[in-house]
C-alpha cells in the first residue's frame, strides 16, 4: 500500500459518470431492453372524489396489440394494512395501494391500465376504456380560515405541529414594531426532465424493477411489503435518475403499477408517466398559506415571532410540511409560537419538493424581516446580525457550526451591497427600475445509519458498494473521492457501484442526507478493509470484502443542532411598462462544511437557486375548483425557469471545519440552495418598484398597478 | 413502404448507417428512436415538443423528435447523441461533449443529449447566419457562431429545458466550442 496522502475529496473532479451522460450510454430506468416487454398505460379517473361503478374494457381489448386491462377485479391484492419502520416511507403506501379499492379520491387517480405490446396499443387502448362513476361533491382548494384544517400531531420533520415557547402572541401584542403579514405560495411540482418511470419484471417471486428512484434501497420495502414479500425478494435498480428534487424519494404509483401490470401478463412491462400524468400521481409541493407576525423593539430585536401555516393534504395520506420549523431556530427571539395546519382535501397526495417546508416557510419569514426592516429603517443585513443567537434558540442546543453572520457579511462585500439606497424604486436605469434583496437560508444536516461494502482484488483495484442514487448531485463521483481517499489509492483504482437495493441497507438521496450518510458508510468499509488486507498480509487471490454499518455511530451523536446556513442575494429590475421582471444576479454563499467536490457541488447550488428563481416568478399549479386536481398539466402551462431566463447566478462556499457532524464534515447541499432563493427576489423586487407582493410567484400582472405612478416621474 | 393499415416500413440513414424499420403508423421518431432501433439516447421529457430532451439532427437541422412522426422522417439522415462523436471525424468525445463535462453542464444527464444536438443545431443555424429573438439586426442575421454572446446562446437554446439548473455550464460550453468570447451577457 502507497503511503502518500491522497486528497481526492475537496478536488474538483469532473463526474465519473459524465461520459455516460454526454454521449448517451447512460440507462436510465425505461431504457433496459428485456425480452417479451409490454407497455402500461394508466387510465385516470376524471372525476375528484367518489366511487368507481363500472369499467367496460371491452373496447380496449378488442383494439390490436392490447394483452389484458389491468382493474380492481384482476388486480393482485395487496397487503394494504401493512406497518413499515419508517414513517414516510408508510406514508407512500396509500398511493401505492393501485387499484385495491374503487374509491376516487382525486381527479387523475389511476382507476385501470391497458397493457399492450406497444406504447401507441397502450396508449389508444386506453382512451378506449370506459368508466362509469357515481360522483360526490369535492373541495380541492385551500383557504387559510378553514376550519377544517387541524394541527397534526408531528410534521414532516417529526417535529410537533403546534410548538411555543414563551408567550408569543402576547410579547408580540405588546412589542413597539409590529409586522403582521399573510403570504402565500402556489403548488409547485418537482417536473424531473424524467418523467416517472419503472420497467418491472417478475422471476417467480422475486421482483426487478429499474425504476427512477432516489432510494433503491428505501423503496423495496414499501414494495415488498405490499406484495407479501421479503425485503430481499425485491430488487430495485436505479443506475441512473433523471432528477427527483423529492417526487423519487418514495416509489410513486408509476413504479407500483409496472409491478402489478407484469404481474398480470406475466411479462416485463414498463411504464414511463407522460408529462400530464405526471402532475397527478407523483406529488408536488403542498400549497402554503401563512401568517407572519414579527414583534421588535426599535433597536431591531426581535421580541416575538408567530409563524402560522395552513397547507393542503390528501384524504389518503396526512403530510404536513415543515414550512414553520426554521423560523424557531433562525433568530433570537425569546417569545415564539410556529403552528402549522393541515387541511385534507380531495387533491392527489403532495410530497416532497426540494427543501420540503422550509422552502416555501423561510420564503415568508424571510419577507416578513425584510418588511420589519423597512419598517425600522434598518438594514436589513444589520437586522438579521443583530438577532443572531449564540445556541440553539429552540432547544438550548449549541450550533455544531453555524456561520450566517459571516455569509451575510461575505455576500455583502461580493455582491455590493455597501452603500445601496433603501429607498424603493430609487433606482432606475432607463426603462427599468432595478433593486436587490437579501434573505437568509437554513437546512437541517442529518445523517441515517447506512451500510457499504469494500472489496480488494488481487490485481490492486478496489469496489466499493453502497446502496446510493446519483440524480445528478454528483454522488457517485464524490463517493469515488471519498473511497479513494479512505484507501489511500489514486481515483483510478477504485469503481464505486451505486443504485441497487440489493447492496443493503442505505439512505435515499434526500433531504441532503444522502452524501453525509453514505460517504460514512464507505469511509468505515474502506477503512475496514485496510485493516483485513494488514491482517492477511495482502490481498489473497480471490480477493476481500469487509462491510460497514454505521447504525452505532449515528447513535452516538452528540446532541447538538446542526445545519447549513447561507445569505442569498438577488438583484432585480422590472420593465416601468411591460412589468416584465428579470433577475439580473443571484449570489449564494453559503456555510454547508466541508465541500468535497467543489465541481458539483456548485452545480447543485446553482441549479437550486434557478430553482428559487422559478419559484419566485414562474411556477405555479392552479388548483381547478371545478374538475379538482390543478388546472395546468404541462410544460406549456407550468413554467420552470429556461436557460433565457437565468442569467448569472453564482455561489461560494465559506470554509467551515466542523468536526461534530460526521465523517466527512460536510452538512448537505442538495436543498438549501434553494431556501430563501425567493424571498431575496422578493425582497429585491419590493426594492424595485416599493409593492409588496406576498403572493408567489411574482408575475407581470401584480406590479403592473404599482409602475402606474411609477411611470410618470 | 407501406405495409399494412397500420405499419409501414421506413428507411432512414442513423448516425451513418443506413436501418429500415419498420414502425406503426403513429410511432414518433423519437419512440422509433427508442423502442424500435435500441437507440436510447435521445430522452423523452415531455412527448410535447415543449422540453426538448428529444432534440436530435434530423437532415442537419434540430428537431423535436417526439413532434416528428416517423412515417415523414422517411428517406431522412438522423444523427442522436450516439452519432454526435463521429460528426468530427471518430473521436471519442465530440469538442462540445468534453466542454459539456469540462464545464459540468450536467447533473442528472437527462437533458443532456437534447441539450448537445440543440447546441450543434444552433450553432449551425448561426452560421447559415439566423438571428434570433434578440438579435439586433434580425435582418442582418449574425455573422455566425463565433459571434455568438451569451445572451444569444441562452435564446437559442431556451427549448431546451434544465430542471437542474446546469445553464450556465451549457452556456459555457456552447460559448467555448463556438470559439466565442460571450461578450455582451
Ligand atoms: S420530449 Fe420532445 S420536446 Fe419534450
Ligand atoms: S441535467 Fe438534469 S435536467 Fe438537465
Amino acid at each position: 500500500m502507497s503511503t502518500t496522502t491522497q486528497r481526492a475529496t475537496g478536488a474538483p473532479i469532473v463526474r465519473v459518470d459524465g461520459r455516460a451522460k454526454v454521449t448517451g450510454a447512460a440507462q436510465y430506468a425505461y431504457e433496459y431492453p428485456l425480452e417479451n416487454m409490454a407497455y402500461a398505460w394508466p387510465v385516470q379517473s376524471t372525476i375528484a372524489k367518489g366511487r368507481v361503478e363500472s369499467i367496460d374494457d371491452s373496447a380496449a381489448l378488442a383494439r390490436p396489440g392490447v394483452i389484458a386491462v389491468l382493474t380492481p377485479d384482476n388486480v393482485a391484492r395487496l397487503q394494504v394494512d401493512v406497518e413499515l419502520p419508517l414513517p414516510f416511507l408508510a406514508a407512500a403506501v396509500p398511493d401505492l395501494s393501485l387499484l385495491q379499492s374503487r374509491e376516487v379520491a382525486f381527479r387523475g387517480q389511476i382507476v385501470a391500465a391497458v397493457i399492450a405490446t406497444s406504447l401507441e396499443a397502450a396508449r389508444e387502448g386506453a382512451g378506449a376504456v370506459e368508466v362509469g362513476y357515481e360522483e360526490q361533491a369535492h373541495d380541492a382548494v385551500l383557504r387559510f380560515d378553514d376550519d377544517r384544517a387541524y394541527v397534526p400531531g408531528v410534521v414532516n420533520d417529526f417535529s410537533p405541529g403546534n410548538v411555543e415557547r414563551g408567550e408569543a402572541d402576547r410579547a408580540f401584542a405588546e412589542a413597539p414594531v409590529r409586522i403582521d403579514a399573510t403570504y402565500s405560495t402556489p403548488a409547485e411540482h418537482a417536473v424531473p426532465m424524467e418523467p416517472h418511470s419503472a420497467t418491472a419484471a417478475w422471476d417467480g417471486d422475486r421482483l426487478t424493477i429499474y425504476n427512477s428512484d432516489q432510494g433503491p434501497f428505501y423503496s423495496s420495502l414499501p414494495i415488498s411489503a405490499l406484495f407479501g414479500l421479503d425485503p430481499g425478494q425485491v430488487e430495485i435498480v436505479a443506475e441512473y435518475v433523471g432528477g427527483g428534487f423529492g417526487s423519487k424519494a418514495a416509489p410513486r404509483p408509476p413504479t407500483m403499477l409496472a409491478a402489478l401490470a407484469a404481474r398480470l401478463v406475466d411479462r416485463p412491462v414498463k411504464v414511463a408517466l407522460n408529462r400530464p400524468q405526471s402532475f397527478s400521481l407523483t406529488t408536488y409541493r403542498t400549497p402554503t398559506i401563512q401568517r407572519l407576525r414579527l414583534g421588535a423593539e426599535r433597536d431591531g430585536r426581535l421580541a416575538a415571532i408567530v409563524h402560522e401555516s395552513v397547507q393542503q393534504s390528501s384524504t389518503l395520506v396526512e403530510y404536513t410540511e415543515q414550512s414553520v420549523s426554521s423560523t424557531r431556530l433562525l433568530y433570537a427571539a425569546p417569545d415564539v409560537r410556529t403552528t402549522a395546519r393541515v387541511r385534507r382535501l380531495d387533491v392527489p397526495t403532495p410530497g416532497w419538493l426540494r427543501a420540503p417546508g422550509d422552502a416555501p416557510g423561510v420564503y415568508a419569514l424571510e419577507s416578513a424581516v425584510d418588511e420589519l426592516a423597512v419598517e425600522l429603517g434598518m438594514d436589513p443585513i444589520e437586522l438579521r446580525v443583530r438577532n443572531e443567537p449564540d445556541a440553539d434558540p429552540e432547544t438550548g442546543q449549541p450550533f455544531s457550526s453555524r456561520n450566517l453572520v459571516g455569509a451575510l457579511r461575505e455576500g455583502a462585500a461580493r455582491f455590493g451591497w455597501e452603500g445601496r439606497d433603501p429607498a424603493p424604486a430609487s433606482r432606475r436605469e432607463g426603462n427599468w427600475l432595478v433593486g436587490t434583496g437579501v434573505a437568509a437560508a437554513h437546512y437541517p444536516a442529518l445523517v441515517f445509519p447506512s451500510t457499504a461494502q469494500a472489496r480488494a482484488e488481487a490485481d490492486g483495484g478496489f469496489v466499493v458498494r453502497v446502496g446510493a442514487a446519483d440524480i445528478g448531485t454528483g454522488a457517485r463521483t464524490v463517493l469515488t473521492q471519498v473511497a479513494a481517499d479512505a484507501l489511500d489509492v489514486p481515483l483510478e483504482r477504485v469503481r464505486v457501484d451505486i443504485g441497487r437495493a440489493s447492496i443493503g441497507v442505505a439512505p435515499f438521496a434526500g433531504g441532503s442526507i444522502g452524501t453525509a450518510s453514505w460517504s460514512w458508510a464507505v469511509e468505515k468499509a474502506c477503512g475496514a478493509l485496510l485493516d483485513a488486507v494488514q491482517e492477511h498480509g495482502g490481498v489473497p487471490p480471490e480477493g476481500l470484502e469487509v462491510q460497514a454499518d454505521t447504525t452505532e455511530d449515528v447513535g452516538a451523536l452528540a446532541e447538538m443542532s446542526r445545519g447549513g446556513y447561507g445569505a442569498q442575494f438577488a438583484e432585480v429590475r422590472v420593465d416601468v411598462d411591460t412589468g416584465q421582471i428579470r433577475v439580473d444576479r443571484m449570489l449564494g454563499v453559503f456555510a454547508t462544511g466541508r465541500v468535497l467536490n467543489p465541481r458539483t457541488a456548485r452545480s447543485q447550488i446553482v441549479g437550486a437557486m434557478t430553482m428559487g428563481l422559478s419559484m419566485a416568478l414562474m411556477e405555479i399549479a392552479e388548483p381547478d375548483p371545478e374538475f379538482g386536481d390543478f388546472a395546468n398539466h404541462d410544460l406549456a402551462s407550468y413554467h420552470v425557469a429556461s436557460n433565457a431566463d437565468v442569467r448569472d447566478v453564482d455561489c461560494v462556499f465559506l470554509h467551515e471545519d466542523d468536526k461534530n457532524l460526521n465523517s466527512i464534515g460536510g452538512k448537505g447541499i442538495g436543498e438549501i440552495g434553494i431556501v430563501g432563493a425567493a424571498a431575496a427576489i422578493a425582497n429585491a423586487v419590493h426594492h424595485a418598484i416599493g409593492l409588496r407582493v406576498r403572493d408567489l410567484p411574482i408575475r407581470i400582472e401584480d406590479v403592473r398597478p404599482a409602475l402606474q405612478d411609477l411611470r410618470v416621474r | 413502404m407501406l405495409q399494412d393499415d397500420t405499419r409501414s416500413e421506413v428507411s432512414l440513414r442513423i448516425n451513418g448507417v443506413d436501418r429500415t424499420v419498420g414502425v406503426d403508423n403513429r410511432a414518433t421518431l423519437l419512440d422509433t428512436l427508442r423502442e424500435g432501433l435500441g437507440l436510447t439516447g435521445a430522452k423523452k421529457g415531455c412527448d410535447h415538443g415543449q422540453c426538448g430532451a428529444c432534440t436530435v439532427l434530423l437532415d442537419g437541422r434540430r428537431v423535436n423528435s417526439c413532434l416528428q412522426l416517423a412515417v415523414a422522417a422517411d428517406g431522412g439522415e438522423v444523427v442522436t447523441i450516439e452519432g454526435v462523436a463521429g460528426l468530427e471525424g471518430g473521436g471519442d468525445l465530440h469538442a462540445l461533449q468534453r466542454a459539456f463535462l469540462e464545464h459540468d453542464a450536467l447533473q442528472c444527464g437527462y437533458c443532456t443529449p437534447g441539450q448537445i444536438c440543440s447546441a450543434l443545431g444552433a450553432m449551425a443555424e448561426a452560421e447559415r447566419g439566423w438571428p434570433s429573438h434578440v438579435t439586433g439586426d434580425t435582418s442582418a442575421g449574425v455573422a455566425g457562431a463565433a459571434s455568438l454572446d451569451a445572451y444569444e446562446v441562452r435564446e437559442r437554446m431556451s427549448g431546451n429545458i434544465c430542471r437542474c439548473g446546469a445553464y450556465g455550464g451549457i452556456v459555457a460550453a456552447v460559448l467555448e466550442v463556438a470559439e466565442a468570447d460571450g461578450g455582451r451577457s
